[in-house]
């Protein structure tokens, strides 16, 4: 090969419509995924404005009561299944682990495509149940017995879709996984791999042993409606609690899926802008396994007040702090990477500040949700929709609006106008915690999750969270149209590090990368991936 | 932000929110403030070379440590203020309380039937949960206490009023369509008032049995008997005429008369008037026997 078919980019070459949606490169692929992705996470949030615009005011503003179960249905499988739990791993995992390994691709091409199609179909028909019959479900994306087995609206489809969304989420766990073990580029231990292929590996485990469970629940619940077995339903001898009990052992650690490939992400970004070393490698690194491990053994906090023995509560709720330990070591670490750094404030480490706020009133938030007394009273109120997205939104979604802004020049080989980066997160952030924190608020006063009316002493925090809805969307509008204006922005020499202080592989080869994904050898540092003492210099 | 409590639980459910709260704004606010100065103090101007510190076994026993410690208070005020809640005391005055969509109804011992809860004030009242179709939860935010109900299951809770008042019950678990309408309340009076209560005659005397029947079982929530359709079909001036049913996935023209109505009630999918969602009623042919049933298809021919 000639050095110029080397460094041909993996965006040229081949274009037409066939070379991308059949290609086997993992950059085409993420690419694939970043799109269609992010195009469900605009229909989910487009959902989500509209539900705050029904609760502005008490009584019917927008939509009847059944459309509106119906929305809120749509808006958690979109955005559960089709955004945060693909996103960052199927996104930036595809993009950049095998990169940052120093290898060409991940182990199993052909996988990699054929878990995007097979995400592609589940959307397809978790989307097609909103033409015919009954209209969407109208169960909640939790789908709970009996409610789900009874309800004529079309639940069958919506949930073969998330059965056959969970395989996408299997394949591409199983494919990491075995990239990790087998295409580390000689001299990359374990030890020295980046935070973020830390973050992806403990989440690959969750995908690959977690979804199965959900998968054959939702095919028992398929079961139920169409051949009218007896499993969930107590009319026809079922039993709802255990649907319950199946349903959260995957979803719980589920929620690990959608917050841990973000933990990798901040650690990725904190030390390039602070240009030191992270602080706490392997702290960091072992929790990552720690709290999927743990993970697996606190679903039963789902169903403090669902009638589980006594006993069982308060196991679930040891597990449940648990969890907080590993979470809050994270914490502390990444704030000891700022001290005595030199810190350059971009946009990307805008989003990564705001996550650890966030982050941290989520975690916060589900300590007290885990607290016996403390969720008997909170427990299925606003509080609960209030924490949840701290931690998926405020959190997860913040991690990837980071990682889009740390990557893009990488991943483009272009620059968006960081004034207007930074002005949209200003809006985001206002409009985020002006969106949720009212919905705390809510919780604490006894309004309960899943309303379409309320009780007039509820209205004054439901009006300043719809205020904030607006805002935040108007954020969205300006950052996702700046991101996309950067495509018709004069060309500014990117270079292969276009933060200078970036130190991951990645940053070593070309922006954007070429097919194989290295002109040269990358080099490592010498002692562990974040070695700032010893950080190779490279030559453009 | 928290309603005055008037439970026995309050105290302990309130004082495990203070608890965390406290423990958890303090480390909020000061984590948020660290992570500011650092980000001015150890800015690019101020300080263009950094410190590579790869980490430091202390801090991160410290921080491994310390929150342990406090993850073990913060369980233990949950705890402490949940056991209550699982022990009723002996004498308890127990009730059986239904929740069906969208509706609760209460049988006290004495065989009274209502849809909202009239109880003594400072004595202890046992509620066994059953539901007839979903699962939904009991929930009253002032007494800080909720317990879901689940079909078949043999879930209860208990509480004991300590202030006298009117509160609201909510249904806190998704039921279906109209679940945020799905209210009640709780009265807490004296004992006398109690008593008098228990015994008065039901504000319903001379209704139409057939009404009395109707108003118990929940059935205006989703029947009007004024035209307007809100779940099922109107009871108003139903009867007689002619509609189109799907039975076994197929069309029919049926005569709404005494059967009809009869099979609706012990099999309501059976005969599905066209138009209507399946699978939203429940069968009440344990609940309510023929002659009841009968004095209900009096009452819908009255409706004209």
């Amino acid at each position: 090969m000639t050095s110029k078919a080397m460094s041909l980019s993996y965006l040229q070459g081949k274009n037409g419509i066939f070379s991308w949606i059949f290609s086997l490169d993992h950059k085409r692929i993420a690419l694939l995924y970043l799109y269609s992705i992010l195009t469900f996470f605009i229909t989910g949030a487009t959902l989500g404005v509209l539900m705050r615009l029904e609760l502005l005011n008490p009584g019917k503003d927008l939509m009847e009561a059944q459309t509106y179960n119906q929305v809120f249905t749509m808006h958690g499988v979109i955005m559960i299944f089709l955004f945060i739990i693909p996103s960052i791993p199927a996104i930036f995992g595809n993009f950049f682990l095998p990169i940052m390994l120093g290898t060409d691709d991940v182990s199993f091409p052909r996988l990699n495509l054929l878990s995007w199609w097979i995400y592609i179909i589940g959307a397809i028909m978790a989307l097609s149940t909103l033409l015919w019959g009954d209209g969407p479900a109208d169960t909640g994306w939790t789908f709970y017995a009996p409610y789900s087995v009874k309800t004529g609206t079309n639940v069958t489809m919506s949930v073969l879709a998330a059965f056959v969304l969970g395989f996408a989420t299997i394949l591409t766990g199983l494919n990491f996984i075995v990239t990790i073990h087998r295409l580390r580029t000689p001299g990359m231990t374990f030890l020295k791999m980046p935070l973020f292929a830390w973050a992806l590996y403990a989440t690959s485990w969750i995908q690959l042993l977690a979804t199965p469970i959900i998968g054959i629940t939702l095919l028992m619940i398929t079961a139920e409606r169409v051949f009218g077995v007896g499993l969930f339903d107590p009319s026809i001898g079922g039993d709802p609690i255990l649907y319950q009990h199946l349903f959260w052992i995957y979803s719980h650690p589920a929620v690990y899926i959608m917050a841990l490939p973000a933990f990798g992400i901040i650690s990725e970004i904190l030390p390039t802008f602070a240009n030191r070393t992270i602080f706490g490698y392997k702290a960091i690194a072992f929790s990552s396994l720690a709290i999927a491990f743990v993970g697996y053994f606190v679903w039963g906090h789902h169903m403090f007040t669902a009638g589980m023995s006594g006993t069982a509560r308060i196991i679930f709720s040891v597990m449940t702090f648990l969890v907080a330990i590993p979470t809050s070591v994270k914490v502390f670490n990444w704030v000891a990477t700022l001290y005595k750094g030199s810190i350059n404030v971009q946009p990307p480490l805008l989003y990564a500040l705001a996550f650890i706020f966030q982050f941290m009133i989520g975690g916060l938030t589900g300590v007290v949700l885990g607290a016996l007394a403390a969720d008997i009273h909170l427990h299925d109120t606003h509080f609960v929709v209030g924490h949840f997205h701290y931690v998926m939104f405020g959190g997860t979604g913040f991690a990837l609006f980071g990682a889009l802004h740390y990557w893009y020049p990488k991943m483009w080989g272009r620059m968006y106008n960081k004034l207007v980066a930074n002005i949209a997160f200003v809006f985001l952030f206002i409009g985020f915690n002006m969106l949720y924190f009212p919905m705390l608020v809510l919780g604490l006063m006894g309004m309960p999750r899943r309303y379409y009316d309320y009780l007039p002493e509820f209205h004054v925090p439901n009006m300043i969270s719809t205020y904030g809805s607006w805002i935040l969307a108007t954020g969205l509008l300006l950052m996702f149209g700046n991101l996309i204006a950067g495509a018709w922005r004069k060309r500014e020499p990117i270079g292969r590090n276009y933060w200078k202080t970036g130190i991951t592989l990645e940053w070593q080869t070309l922006s954007p990368p070429p097919v194989s994904n290295f002109d040269r050898m990358p080099v490592l540092p010498k002692n562990g991936p974040y070695d700032y003492d010893n950080k190779p210099e490279i030559e453009e | 932000m928290l309603k005055q409590g008037a439970s026995t639980f309050a105290e302990g459910v309130d004082l495990s929110l203070y608890v965390i709260f406290g423990i958890s704004v303090f480390f909020l606010i000061g984590i948020t403030i660290v992570m500011i100065y650092f980000v001015i103090r150890y800015s690019k101007k101020r300080n263009p070379t950094s410190t590579n510190i790869e980490g430091s076994h202390a801090l991160e026993v410290v921080w491994t440590a310390v929150p342990t410690l406090l993850v073990i208070v913060m369980f233990y005020y949950g705890w402490m203020g949940y056991t209550p809640m699982r022990n009723v005391p002996e004498g308890a005055i127990e009730i059986e309380a239904y929740g069906q969509m969208w509706k609760f109804s209460f049988e006290y011992p004495e065989g009274k039937v209502t849809d909202s809860l009239v109880v003594p004030i400072n004595r202890p009242v046992k509620l066994n949960l059953h539901s007839r179709d979903v699962v939904h939860s009991f929930y009253v935010p002032a007494f800080r206490l909720k317990e879901d109900i689940v079909p078949n299951g043999s879930n209860y809770l208990w509480f004991e009023a300590t202030t006298a008042g009117r509160y609201d019950v909510l249904c806190a678990e998704y039921c279906g369509q109209l679940h945020s309408y799905m209210l009640s309340s709780i009265s807490v009076v004296s004992d006398s008032e109690y008593n008098a209560w228990l015994t008065s005659e039901p504000s319903n005397a001379g209704e139409h049995p057939g009404l009395s029947l109707l108003k118990q079982n929940a059935c205006l929530t989703c029947h009007s008997q004024d035209g307007s359709k809100i779940i099922g079909p109107s009871f108003k001036g139903i009867f007689g005429t002619t509609e189109i049913v799907i039975t076994n996935g197929e069309e029919r023209e049926i005569t709404i008369d005494e059967e009809y109505i009869s099979r609706s009630i012990k099999d309501p999918n059976a005969d599905l008037v066209k138009g209507y969602m399946k699978g939203l009623m429940v069968s009440y042919a344990d609940v309510l026997s023929d002659e009841q049933i009968g004095q209900i298809t009096d009452y819908i021919k009255t409706l004209k």
